[in-house]
């Protein structure tokens, strides 16, 4: 099974080492993603598919969402859309598919596999997981709930867009 | 009814409190309502509570009254309390009534100036101070009245804060009259180190019961309290502030500089004869004090041109026979005359005030004359209070006080026959100075024209206090003409009755020589600037009589004396010691923060990047300790 | 079979990860870049929680890494509405523009 976890390690090396070093933001972007599916992998290699799931789910997926928009936000009008398809081109998009690919396969080896022999006996299932997080973590769940509100609160206020005057207003006051 | 007390001085704190935080959007109106109204009220309670004291006196001739405990430290108790009896009826009442006048006075005088709602707060916190100090029923809630008068004081004469000069004037006030604080303060440490209380009664049964006649102990006490009261009522050799305290408002004037306030040394000592009874040196002392001020003053009043300066020392020299009666053990005959001298002095104050404001701000005696028939009211007020302050025998209130410290200093077992004749030319001096101001301001030739008359919000007070300062003194009918001493038998209750001396002389002669004092010093007035003003002019103009003027105009050089004598040493001392060692260290600590202020905020970019990478670097630090330790 | 751990390992990838996203975040000066790789190193340490959980075969990792993740999405929803703020004021994405406080 230590195959499993060194292939996808070093999938995560390397994806989260060409998101740094990557010019355009949405690249980027799709090398975290990869990363974030690695180190999802991981987890399934290490007996905690829930966290592996949630990896996906919520980071991979709800988080990198919010990247997404907020580039799109970023880029609007017709210089915008030919950036976009420049984007486009394989050459952009064939690294990622590769490194998805290997992860594809290392996945499908271990499913092939059979569960049992994936996490050796040492699976921490949902179940464990939830019953310590609404037992001996209650207090830390309601505050990441307080967080998370202060977060929404907070995204909500900082993110709107001002008026014109009420820019320049802000910026004379300074 | 006497449970009332506490309202006499909550009243104007109230006022003042109310006044001090909306006084802004309070109205013109509104702002009079509250400020003379807390006064009014006041003045109004005192009266029942006075009429209550008197008719049915409490048990023991006084009333306490506790509000609630204070401090309670280390062997220190103390109380906001107070306490009255015979003397503090007598103060409250003056303080109280004649401040209500003044404050009624002063929506009128003050009815065109900026600072309306201020002035009212300033002079609501005064007169609720005041209550406090003669209300007090332990020395140190005396000691805080004290100092609140003292900032009033300080506040009022620099009212006018925009000329520079009455913000100096408010400071010269404020810093001569805490020389006379510290000491009293360390009185007051003293006393309490010694007694173990400061409460007034207790402390001074004591003192009584543990100190002998003449004990060094009673003597340092007493010395130190009469600084204060030296300081307070400007009394030598602190006088200097009064004159030019006189740049405030003259409501100001009239109640502060010539009522009350400065006569708070006067009840300081009054409140304390115990101690100064156990100590004579210092009581004589405050006689001798008493009569060097009353002629120093006098004379210096002669050469004044300012009319509110003359007042202001004339309430010096008239505050000089209050100690002068306290000094021979006449507390009570000191007690009246503070008592007619208040209804006499503001009433020359305000209709000081009256002509002022009339003659467009001229304080300039000179410059004045002829207003006897433009401001009928105001002059006939005037005479009747220079009268009552040349003493004019038996029509005036100051005869009778005045009278009576004369004859008790003359006929006192301490007094004598030098402090007799000091207070005999005093009265004399007294006579000509005043009818000097009456004929220079309202006699002779019209030399400015009348631009404002007074309206009747400040004609009523000042017509009061011409009714009291006429009949004031009838409340102390002379051994010689009836003696029915209601005045002096009230204050029994509280002070001591003054310790004869045994030699018979005759009141009646002291009496006869002090009207023919009186009435002659009317005349030399008469004579020198009405009659023949030329005298006075050639006197003045003659080398010697020119010096004399000059000198006696600056106040015998006291401010001169004291500028060499103390103010340029001290200013010589700061400059040459403003640069020392000690300051070296204290500089080098600054520049030790400079430089690591300008360190630390080189560090401070506003580039995040940086900031990453110092927290990454100090992170790095931190586990290599945790780990290699 | 015991299948161990390999915790050794995983331990090094999490420094690995966390290292790599430490230095995109000083190198980088594109906003964006600085938040991304601020996701990679909080990924990171989830990573080592999960690790060190699966070891003993505790839920306790699990726990810590969803609550890494909760501050995680609370964090960049905040700094998503600071970036746009800085791309409204100041048309540009580069972070040493706002060092308006600099000492």
């Amino acid at each position: 099974m230590r195959d499993a976890f060194y292939i996808s390690a070093a999938v995560a090396f390397v994806s989260t080492l060409m998101v740094i070093i990557q010019k355009k933001v949405v690249h980027a972007l799709l090398y975290l993603i990869i990363s974030l599916l690695s180190v999802a992998v991981i987890f399934f290699t290490l007996g905690a598919p829930f966290a592996a799931a949630l990896e996906v789910i919520i980071y991979a997926g709800a988080i990198m969402v919010l990247f997404v928009f907020v580039v799109m936000m970023l880029n609007l009008g017709a210089e915008a859309a030919r950036q976009e398809k420049s984007w486009m081109s394989p050459r952009m998009w064939i690294g990622p598919s590769v490194l998805a690919a290997i992860l594809l396969a290392d996945m499908l080896v271990l499913l092939a596999r059979g569960p049992a022999f994936i996490s050796g006996g040492n699976v921490v299932g949902p179940k464990h997981v939830g019953m310590a997080l609404f037992g001996p973590y209650l207090a830390g769940v309601e505050l990441a709930s307080m967080l998370l509100l202060a977060g929404l609160a907070g995204a909500y206020h900082l993110g709107r867009r001002l008026k014109k005057e009420e820019l320049a207003e802000r910026e004379t006051r300074r | 009814m006497l449970e009332l007390l506490w309202l006499i001085p909550a009243m104007p704190f109230a006022g003042f409190l109310v006044l001090a935080t909306a006084g802004k959007k309070l109205s013109r109106t509104g702002a009079a309502v509250i400020g003379a109204g807390s006064a009014g009220v006041s003045a109004l309670i005192s009266l029942i509570v006075a009429f209550s004291f008197i008719s049915s006196p409490p048990a023991g001739n006084s009333y306490s009254q506790v509000l609630w405990e204070w401090v309670n430290t280390g062997g220190l108790s103390l109380s906001i309390s107070f306490y009255l009896d015979a003397l503090s009826v007598i103060m409250v009442l003056v303080v109280s009534v004649v401040g209500f006048l003044i404050h009624l006075y002063s929506t009128g005088f003050m009815a065109r100036d900026d600072g309306y709602s201020r002035f009212f707060s300033y002079m609501n916190l005064f007169v609720g101070s005041m209550l406090t100090l003669v209300l007090a029923g332990n020395l140190l809630l005396l000691f805080l009245g004290w100092e609140g008068v003292g900032l009033c004081s300080y506040l009022l004469i620099g009212f006018w804060y925009r000329e520079t000069q009455n913000g100096y004037a408010a400071l010269k006030a404020f810093i001569v009259t805490r020389i006379g604080d510290t000491a009293m303060a360390i009185g007051l440490f003293l006393l309490f180190y010694n007694l173990g209380t400061l409460d007034i009664q207790q402390a001074m049964g004591l003192a009584k019961a543990n100190w002998p006649v003449g004990s060094g102990i009673a003597i340092a006490a007493a010395a130190l309290l009469l600084g204060g009261a030296l300081g307070k009522s400007a009394q030598l050799p602190l006088q200097t502030w009064l004159p030019d305290a006189m740049a405030g408002p003259t409501p100001v004037s009239a109640l502060i500089h010539a009522a009350t306030m400065v006569t708070a040394g006067v009840y300081l000592i009054a409140r304390t004869h115990v101690l100064f009874t156990l100590a004579p040196p210092v009581q004589s002392a405050v006689a001798i004090i008493g009569a060097a001020t009353l002629l120093v003053a006098g004379f210096s009043a002669l050469a004044q041109h300012d009319i509110k300066r003359v007042l202001a020392y004339s309430t010096i020299s008239q505050i000089g026979y209050m100690f002068l009666a306290l000094g021979v053990g006449a507390w009570s005959a000191a007690i009246f005359h503070f008592m007619t001298h208040a209804f006499f002095k503001a009433l020359l104050f305000l209709g000081a005030g009256v002509v002022i404001q009339g003659l467009n701000e001229e304080h300039d005696m000179f410059r004045m004359g002829g207003l006897r028939k433009e401001m009928p009211a105001t002059f006939w007020s005037f005479l009747i209070g220079a009268a009552s302050l040349s003493a004019l025998p038996l029509v005036t209130a100051g005869f009778y006080s005045k009278d009576l410290v004369l004859w008790d200093v003359w006929s006192s077992r301490t007094g004598g026959n030098w402090l007799w004749a000091a207070g005999l030319l005093g009265a004399l001096l007294t006579s000509i100075y005043s009818f000097r101001m009456v004929f220079l301001t309202f006699y002779g030739e019209k030399k400015t024209p009348v631009t404002r008359t007074p309206g009747p919000v400040m004609l009523i007070p000042v017509i009061a206090l011409a009714a009291l300062s006429a009949v004031g003194g009838f409340v102390e009918i002379p051994g010689t003409m009836g003696n029915v001493p209601l005045f002096s038998g009230f204050l029994e209750t509280a002070l001591p009755k003054m310790v004869f001396s045994g030699v018979p002389e005759s009141e009646l002669i002291s009496q006869i020589i002090a009207a023919i004092l009186s009435v002659g010093g009317i005349y030399v007035a008469y004579f020198f600037w009405l009659a023949l003003p030329e005298y006075a002019r050639d006197f003045t103009k003659h080398p010697a009589g020119s010096a004399l003027h000059r000198f006696l105009f600056s106040g015998w050089g006291f401010d001169w004396l004291y500028a060499r004598l103390f103010v340029r040493p001290y200013v010589w001392a700061a400059r040459v010691n403003k640069r020392d060692v000690i300051d070296l260290f204290y500089s080098g600590i600054a520049l030790i923060n400079r430089l690591s202020h300008y360190a630390l905020s080189a560090t401070q970019t506003g580039k995040v990047r940086w900031y990453v990478m110092v927290l990454g670097f100090g992170a790095f630090i931190t586990i290599t300790i945790v780990v290699f330790t | 079979m015991i299948f161990s751990v390999p915790m050794e390992e995983g331990l090094v990838l999490a420094w690995v990860l966390f290292v790599t996203g430490l230095v995109g975040v000083i190198v980088r000066r594109d906003i964006i870049f600085i938040l991304m790789s601020i996701e990679i190193m909080l990924n990171a340490a989830g990573l080592a929680f999960v690790i060190a959980g699966a070891r003993w075969a505790q839920p306790d990792g699990q726990v810590m890494f969803i609550f890494i993740m909760a501050m995680a999405a609370a964090e960049v929803s905040v700094g998503l509405a600071l970036v746009l703020q800085l791309y409204y004021r100041r048309k540009t994405l580069d972070v040493d523009s706002a060092s308006g406080m600099k000492g």
